[in-house]
């Protein structure tokens, strides 16, 4: 139950990185990219705000094996399997990944206009400016969209299960049969990941405190 | 991708589209019911009336759906006296408890968001109630309450969507809704782009769907707000 615990943390937070990787990405071209690229995000964020998410991961844990299995024939290479902490990991990020963007979007324009053309006015280089100004003076106006995709996107860990990751919900699946107590097991993972939301929470009060963060 | 798969079996998606709008409907106006006395009850000021409310809110905010889900439809049946109840019948069905779990919750996200709605009522509006003499009851019915709920609306909307994107759940505890189709049809033919990218475009037609009816609620609940019809605005 613990391994399955920290599996469901490893899951979390490597979505998460990815996650804010892709929403960087997808906020910038929304905002300064070309109308291609725009658009595209623009896509990217409809879409995946309007497929659930259990089916988009259903879509790239089967499809993703789908395709690997063609592209090992085309190259002669053995069958490979599809890693289910890679599907889920890709799946979750890249869904939270439309979130955050649009978090991120928001605070990017929060950031007072007189700072970033001051950054020009310095000779600063577009990514300077970026890298140096816009965001860490976005940090402050994204952190609680940011705290509140962390909360969903934990709980949205518990849906790797399904594609066969061995996580604290597969776990309690497998106790609750043998044990014949699914009510017991079930409901103790329920706490484990309510755990999860308190000291989230708890954590970001203490941090908003510190950093006087706007609050959520 | 072969169309051929998607077309023979376009009737099985549409009567899985049904199950799943059902179980929307159902749930979405179950737990609106629901969330208004609770949203009453989490804002009231005396604390006895407010923290068990809370706590419910708190706990199935926090906790995942897919395990509320478990709860009640894999975990009830440990109990005997549950077994030999009354209710069993009820609980025994899958739809039952796919509608209970969403009920449930939809009512504590859509509770949370009347009772923030609720605690932002300019004091103003409430002043100006007392001072024509209204009752509690008729401050609650005629001002703070029709109030709160027009300024729930483009929130409301967001949890409907989300509540659209939630029933898929149904699926995995053997329903075939859109996606328990999905997942048949991709069980049967192999084919997951087929399955699931019908299915993810369904679900997005729906979700406009919603967007745009939401839009036209709030056109009309939330004009006040709107700039163009400000007497004496641009």
């Amino acid at each position: 139950m613990l391994a399955g615990a920290s599996l469901t943390i490893e899951v979390a937070v490597a979505s998460l990185l990815l996650a804010v990787l892709l929403g960087l990405c997808a906020a910038v071209c929304k905002l300064y990219g070309p109308p291609p690229a725009r658009w595209i995000a623009g896509l990217y964020t409809t879409v995946i705000r309007g497929i659930p998410d259990i089916v988009l991961m259903m879509l790239i844990f089967f499809g993703g094996q789908v395709w690997l299995n063609t592209i090992a024939d085309r190259l002669g290479w053995r069958y490979i399997d599809l890693n289910p902490f890679v599907a889920g990991v890709l799946t979750i990020g890249f869904i939270f990944g439309a979130y955050m963007s649009e978090t991120f979007r928001g605070a990017i324009m929060a950031v007072p206009k007189g700072q970033i053309e001051a950054g020009h006015a310095y000779g600063m280089s577009p990514w300077q400016v970026f890298r140096l100004i816009t965001l860490p003076a976005m940090t402050r106006h994204a952190m609680p969209g940011f705290f509140n995709n962390w909360l969903v996107l934990v709980k949205t860990t518990a849906l790797v299960s399904l594609i066969g990751l061995q996580d604290m919900v597969f776990k309690a699946g497998v106790a609750a049969n043998s044990l014949r107590k699914p009510f017991t097991f079930y409901l103790l993972v329920a706490l484990l990941f309510l755990l999860i939301t308190i000291l989230s929470d708890l954590i970001f009060r203490w941090l908003q405190r510190r950093y006087a963060w706007a609050g959520p | 991708m072969s169309p051929a798969i998607i077309l023979e079996n376009l009737p099985l998606f549409v009567s899985g589209l049904a199950l799943t709008l059902q179980l929307l409907v159902v749930s979405v106006l179950l737990g609106l019911a629901l969330s208004i006395p609770l949203a009453l009850l989490a804002a009231a000021p005396d604390k006895r009336l407010a923290w068990p409310v809370q706590t419910f809110i708190y706990i199935f905010r926090g906790t995942p759906l897919l395990l509320q889900l478990f709860v009640i439809y894999y975990g009830l049946s440990q109990f005997d006296w549950i077994k030999q109840g009354p209710l069993w019948p009820v609980l025994r069905e899958a739809w039952w408890c796919a509608v209970i779990a969403f009920t449930l919750n939809t009512a504590a996200y859509t509770a949370e968001i009347f009772r923030g709605a609720i605690r932002q009522t300019p004091k103003g509006e409430i002043e100006a109630a007392s001072a024509c003499g209204m009752s509690a009851y008729a401050k609650y019915r005629y001002i703070i309450l029709p109030g709160a709920l027009r300024r729930s609306i483009p929130m409301y909307g967001n949890e409907v969507i989300f509540m659209l994107h939630a029933t898929a759940l149904a699926g995995v505890i053997t329903l075939v809704d859109l996606f328990g189709t999905a997942r048949i049809i991709n069980s049967r033919f192999y084919a997951p782009f087929e399955a699931f990218l019908t299915a993810g475009l369904f679900y997005l037609g729906v979700t406009f769907l919603i967007v745009w009816l939401f839009r036209r609620l709030e056109k009309h609940y939330l004009r006040h707000l709107d700039p163009a019809h400000t007497p004496g605005g641009p």
